[in-house]
């Protein structure tokens, strides 16, 4: 068979078995539009604007497990695909982003619409390629495919100039059915001795915590994490990214940790003995100040990536490998182990689940039920009532999320889709429409603020014309609320810039852009406006929720401080904070 | 702690940017780096020093070998291995000087590449600090100009870095 370069993309795509392209055309990509206008197997989603594109391929790619596709023309368009490249980036979220370039004779003539993707995309990507033959194209579109879904996954550029897609110049296609790199191998099973060693230390452990991360998301071995879970019955918690791994409201788990995770994960980190970190990448949210963490602790870690190994912390265990791999290892050595019947520990594990019972008490979520004002907790826990916890929530980044991280309980892997490492504002409502592509039959919500929202408000255009009705839940506080917060806790409330003296009218903007509009301004409208908004199932509805703008996000571990020093919310739900340490 | 690390590149463009860039990127240091072509064409060898806590180059290391066209990567100082630098030294001359400039490349086995009525270009090759050693030596006014390659290195014994 031959083929053009823009035919062969496409090709290649479809037996890489790609449903959706998000993206938005341009010259340097006209030949390859030109090939997707003439087929119909992979269906273009038409964004309106780049960085739409990669947040809704991303979001596509985190509810599926499958890679997200982007495309997007050279120069500005190249550009605006960044920021979402580098979302995708650092959390490990396989994606191909296909990349117009000028015509390889032009490269490095300052011609029109030139960037160079290669060299600003490098710190963001696990890997980038830049097509110089046409012959190459297939095979470098399958080792793009490759290199961003295995191992430790990530977002992977293909920039292709204009000429290699050249309508007129044919070349036989074949896609390979696999390829080998010999400078890449990502490990698989995990170190045999490690993991005897591992086996031992939790067995011998009498304070331990299971600390659990995006990579058994992104490793699908949530089934596994609860088995052996089970197995050994530690207290698990998880990081933001690895929410819905382990089910939230299973007694075991003991909510997420770090900045604004649970008194009772942090206090248990705080005093552990032996900790397990699977697929975490101790983050600095994670472990507040490095030398006041897990003071007591053994620590045993398993990642795919040596690198994220000892990277901050010291282990004592390190083990390389795949989170799913490794645990299926630990299970059934851990089903032989004599101790494992003996249970040398069980009673020091009662008394360390006593001792979580009583930071328990301290009830750290508790939040004002009797405010007159809308709590913006209670409306996450109605949301999370009416679609029975079984929603696909999307966030944007700042106070909100950290609310929707910690009332929606997530019992499923993948459900909580949210950029935590990057935390850009705008992700959310592009990767709702990427979800509910994918799952067209689950109710997908976005969860969002006033300043999010309107950083890429323009997408409400895009699910308006791909029809996909999601709900936006926007709890408009009025403020910048995360950065009035560490205001209001740091530099004496002095709110600079973190308010907008014109807020937009959020109900006549999502019916100019053809969807339902709904304002929220009591609490005891919220049950019944949630209700409503998804009941309405075709619809795309924007519910702009009125929420107490004074609030804090609490427990709270503020810069410099340790698990062991969080700020607390009075039960009165007041601002005034009282110190448990 | 000075290290010496040497590795196997796919001969790619933009390679050399990745090493370099993730040193920029991660704020590591480097001393020296050099690249060439090995027998095999598809290969390029990169020697770069590094100065760093184990926990640093621990951190290198693996980050380096994250890369994906790093093939293969080694770390000298855990093994005997050989190091050479080198260097090309201008120094102004008279013929007052003439005489012991040449006793002292001399005794540092080097060898005079190019000579005109008022300087000398002195080639030395060894290991690094014997480079430093002879620049030290030369009455510092009468340098022009100092070149070096950066070491560059290779084990000892029969294990050798290859695919
Ligand atoms: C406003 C804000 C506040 C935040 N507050 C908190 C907070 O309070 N608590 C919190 O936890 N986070 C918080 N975060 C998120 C934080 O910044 C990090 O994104 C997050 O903690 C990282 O999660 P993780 O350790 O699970 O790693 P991820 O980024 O999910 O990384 C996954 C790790 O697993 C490894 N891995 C991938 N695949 C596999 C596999 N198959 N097998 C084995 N290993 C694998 C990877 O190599 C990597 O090391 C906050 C973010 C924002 C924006
Ligand atoms: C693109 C981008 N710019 C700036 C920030 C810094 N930032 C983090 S949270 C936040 C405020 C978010 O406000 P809003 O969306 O209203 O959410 P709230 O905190 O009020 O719930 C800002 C500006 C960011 N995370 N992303
Ligand atoms: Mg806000």
């Amino acid at each position: 068979m031959e083929l053009s370069g823009a035919q062969i993309l496409v090709q290649s795509l479809k037996d890489e078995g790609v449903e959706y392209i998000f993206g938005y055309p341009g010259g340097a990509v006209l030949h390859l539009y030109d090939a997707i206008f003439q087929q119909d197997a992979v269906k273009h989603i038409l964004v309106r604007h780049e960085q739409g594109a990669t947040h809704a391929a991303d979001g596509y790619a985190r509810a599926t497990g499958k890679p997200g596709v982007v495309l997007v023309t050279s120069g500005p368009g190249a550009t605006n695909a960044v920021t979402g490249i580098a979302t995708a980036y650092m959390d490990s979220i396989p994606m191909v982003i296909i990349s117009g370039q000028v015509p390889s004779p032009v490269i490095g003539s300052d011609a029109f619409q030139e960037v160079d993707m290669v060299g600003i995309t490098r710190p963001c990507v696990k890997h980038n390629f830049l097509v110089k033959d046409v012959t190459k194209l297939a095979e470098t579109v399958k080792k793009a495919f490759y290199v961003a879904t295995t191992g430790r996954p990530g977002p992977v550029v293909v920039d292709i100039p204009k000429d290699i897609t050249d309508p007129n110049i044919k070349v036989p296609y074949k896609y390979p059915k696999k390829v080998v790199m010999r400078s890449y191998q990502p490990a698989v099973s995990g170190d045999k001795e490690q993991i005897k060693k591992a086996v031992e230390l939790l067995l011998g452990a009498r304070k331990p915590v299971i600390y659990s991360g995006g990579g058994v998301v992104l490793g699908e071995a949530s089934a596994e994490l609860i088995d052996f879970s089970k197995l050994l019955g530690f207290p698990v918690t998880n990081t933001l990214m690895g929410l819905g791994a382990y089910p939230a409201t299973d007694k075991q788990f003991i909510g997420m940790l770090g900045m604004h995770g649970t008194y009772e994960a942090n206090m248990a980190m705080h005093e552990s003995d032996v900790i397990i970190a699977v697929g975490a990448r101790f983050d600095d949210r994670v472990t507040g100040k490095l030398d006041m963490f897990c003071p007591y602790a053994k620590i045993i870690h398993i990642d795919i990536d040596p690198a994220s190994i000892a990277k901050t912390v010291k282990v004592d265990v390190p083990i390389v490998g795949d989170v799913k791999n490794v645990l299926q290892h630990m299970i059934s050595l851990l089903k032989d182990h004599k101790d494992y019947k003996n249970k040398p520990q069980k009673k020091a594990l009662e008394a360390w689940w006593q001792q979580i019972a009583e930071w328990q008490a301290v009830d750290c979520l508790a939040f004002d039920r009797g405010s007159e004002l809308i709590k913006p907790q209670y409306v996450i826990e109605q949301l999370y009532e009416v679609t029975k916890g079984n929603a696909y929530v999307t966030s944007d980044v700042g106070q909100h999320q950290m609310w929707a991280a910690q009332y929606y309980k997530f019992d499923k892997p993948r459900r909580w889709i949210n950029s935590g490492g990057l935390g850009t504002m705008g992700f959310g409502l592009p990767a709702a429409i990427g979800v509910k592509l994918a799952f067209p039959d689950a109710e997908v919500a976005c969860v969002t603020g006033e300043a999010s929202i309107q950083m890429c408000i323009q997408e409400l255009s895009t699910a308006l014309q791909y029809k996909t009705p999601i709900k936006i839940i926007n709890l408009n506080n009025r403020y910048m609320g995360m950065v009035r917060q560490w205001q209001e806790f740091s530099y004496e409330s002095r709110y600079s810039h973190s308010y907008m003296d014109t807020i937009p009218e959020f109900v006549k903007l999502a019916e100019a852009y053809g969807h339902v509009g709904m304002r929220i301004d009591k609490p005891e409208q919220v049950r019944g406006a949630l209700e409503e908004a998804f009941a309405l199932k075709d619809r795309t509805v924007f519910l702009d929720i009125m929420t107490d703008r004074t609030e804090n996000v609490y427990p709270m571990i503020e810069a410099g401080k340790g698990h062991h020093d969080m700020k607390l919310r009075v039960a009165t739900g007041t601002t005034t904070d009282r110190e448990l340490a | 702690m000075r290290h010496i690390i040497s590795l196997l590149i796919e001969n790619e463009s933009g390679a050399l940017s990745r090493v370099a860039g993730l040193f920029s990127a991660r704020g590591y240091n480097i001393e020296s780096l050099n690249v060439a072509m090995t027998e095999d064409a598809s290969l390029s060898r990169m020697t770069l020093v590094t100065n760093g806590s184990e926990q640093v180059v621990e951190q290198i290391v693996k980050q380096l070998n994250k890369l994906i066209d790093v093939v293969k990567l080694i770390e000298f100082a855990e093994t005997t291995h050989i190091e050479r630098e080198l260097m090309m030294v201008k120094v102004k001359t008279s013929s007052s000087t003439r005489h012991e400039i040449r006793s002292l490349a001399e005794i540092f086995r080097g060898k005079i590449l190019d000579v005109t009525a008022t300087t000398y270009v002195i080639e030395v090759t060894g290991p690094s600090e014997k480079l430093d050693a002879f620049v030290a030596a030369i009455e510092p006014s009468t340098i022009i100009e100092v070149v070096r390659s950066g070491p560059t290195g290779i084990s000892r014994g029969e294990k050798g870095l290859s695919v």
